[in-house]
């Protein structure tokens, strides 16, 4: 475990969970949503959980994405806030 | 409103980053999460199991109750969803939504299609590799499903529903998902009937050639996966079936 | 200082979870709302997670070799004596040390967690789709007006 990479990447999914909540455009989010999953991903493969970082790789960035974009493609893909 | 969602978060978070101070420190090896039953499956897992990969011996096998009912929350999320907006075209056509304009589906691009094409038969080539690999690296049933998966969900991608459901109807896919719970739950009725516990795969030596009670228990592993995978991967599939096209399974995105 | 050094990684993860909950209490679009669950669900892993890792320790695929060549190994080596001492530094050997790996656990509970909330991510989503359908909008304030106007409607009939 380096602890410098652990740190960097903690900052950056904080960073992507609050960008990914603040965004209007809500295709944009779901994408933004992927990029936290992976970047989840990367923590825990520093952090040596490896079967739980190809979980998250596999079912976060992969199928919830998918399924966010599928709801958002057959609703209104704005958000007011 | 948004004040007090602020006041409700900064309260839970304060008193959080106040506890914090009572935990243990970061990547202490002496915490007491990682002294009691973590240590044990640490030190036994070979022995009992002969399976390198703790987790994927953990998850099938000391603690194989754990992940059957797992396995059984996702297939009972899987028929949420298709309860919830699964609509057949006879209610369809009940409820007069069915209109006649039956339009050419929009197909993606030569170069999508052909690439789909090629690149479906290794992930799920993959796919097997990660649950059939499970005991020595990292993967098992859960990963290897989902891969599994995600190739069907490729194919639905590039063609469209109708097309995937020609080659794998939604009925199939759904019975593989009961036929996945059950092979776990079927392996572990099975080991009763042999004479030991719900599970206890030691037993099954006595019915697979050429294994002691470590190994049939490593091979028992394989089979809980084997279901696992099932489940998932059809789960996942119908998920993506259902939220894609609203329940109609027709065009896709 | 003394308390944010080790506790750094904690403090973040409360963040995080500040971030999930917020996104579920204040935002007003449904879809948000789902993401904020979502936020928040994989900070509670994130700190499950945090619990296996130990200082010096590497991923819990143990290093092994097969059992009976170790064996003949020990056997070959000599008088009785020194039968025993090496027998007993083998055991040393083949035993796993805890310390030099992480812990399972966690990492089993947490595997099979994310997969059960894909699932219900999927549920929820479902139920959004429905919702949408129902009003035509996915943001809580048009749904809970169209909510009031439909039941000041029946009041009258």
């Amino acid at each position: 475990m380096i602890w410098q990479i652990d740190s960097i990447l903690l900052v950056l999914v904080v960073v992507t969970a609050i960008v990914a909540l603040n965004l209007r455009d809500l295709m944009g989010a779901a994408i933004l949503f992927g990029a936290y999953s992976f970047l989840m991903c990367l923590l825990w493969t520093v952090m040596g959980a490896v079967d739980v970082a190809f979980t998250e790789a596999t079912v976060g960035a992969g199928i919830s994405t998918i399924l966010f974009i599928a709801t958002i493609i057959h609703t209104k893909g704005e958000s007011r806030q | 409103m948004n004040k007090l969602a602020l006041i409700v978060v900064f309260f839970v978070g304060g008193l959080l980053v106040y506890v914090a101070g009572d935990f243990p420190d970061w990547g202490d090896p002496t915490s007491p999460a990682s002294t009691h039953v973590g240590r044990y499956y640490l030190e036994n897992s070979i022995r009992d199991t002969h399976v390198p990969n703790v987790v994927t011996s953990v998850l099938a096998d000391y603690r194989g109750f754990d992940t059957m009912f797992e396995t059984g929350v996702v297939f009972i999320a899987g028929i949420a969803v298709l309860a919830l907006l699964r609509r057949t075209v006879v209610q369809r056509r009940e409820e007069g939504e069915l209109a006649s304009h039956h339009l050419e589906a929009p197909q993606s691009g030569v170069v999508v299609r052909t690439a789909s094409r090629i690149m479906i038969p290794f992930m799920q080539l993959y796919a097997l590799y990660v649950i059939g690999h499970g005991h020595h690296s990292p993967g098992g049933g859960f990963q290897g499903g989902v891969i599994l998966g995600a190739s069907l969900i490729l194919h639905a991608l590039a063609y469209d529903l109708r097309a995937t459901n020609k080659l794998f109807s939604e009925k199939r896919v759904l019975v593989l998902g009961a036929v996945g719970v059950m092979l776990y739950s079927g392996i572990g009725l099975f080991c009763m009937l042999l004479g030991g516990n719900f599970l206890d795969f030691s037993v099954l030596h006595a019915v697979l050639p050429a294994t002691d009670e470590v190994m049939a228990r490593s091979h028992g592993m394989l089979g809980v996966e084997i279901g696992v995978g099932l489940t998932v991967m059809a789960i996942m599939y119908s998920l993506y079936l259902d939220l894609a096209s609203h329940g109609h399974l027709d065009e896709g995105l | 200082m003394d308390l944010l050094l080790p506790k750094f990684n904690y403090i973040l993860y409360v963040v995080l979870m500040m971030t999930g909950l917020w996104g579920m209490i204040a935002k007003p679009n449904l879809i948000k709302k789902i993401i904020g669950m979502a936020i928040f669900q994989t900070s509670l892993i994130l700190f499950f997670i945090s619990t296996s890792v130990k200082r010096g320790a590497t991923i819990p695929i143990l290093e092994h070799h097969s059992e009976p060549e170790s064996h003949a190994h020990v056997v070959s080596v000599g008088d009785q004596l020194g039968d025993a001492v090496h027998s007993v530094a083998t055991v040393a050997q083949h035993a796993v040390d805890p310390a030099h790996y992480m812990n399972p656990l966690p990492h089993v509970l947490m595997l099979t967690a994310i997969v059960v909330g894909v699932g219900t991510l999927g549920v929820a989503l479902a139920l959004a789709q429905l919702v949408y359908k129902q009003y035509g909008t996915l943001e809580e304030e048009d749904i809970i007006s169209q909510i009031e106007a439909d039941a000041s409607q029946e009041d009258e009939s």
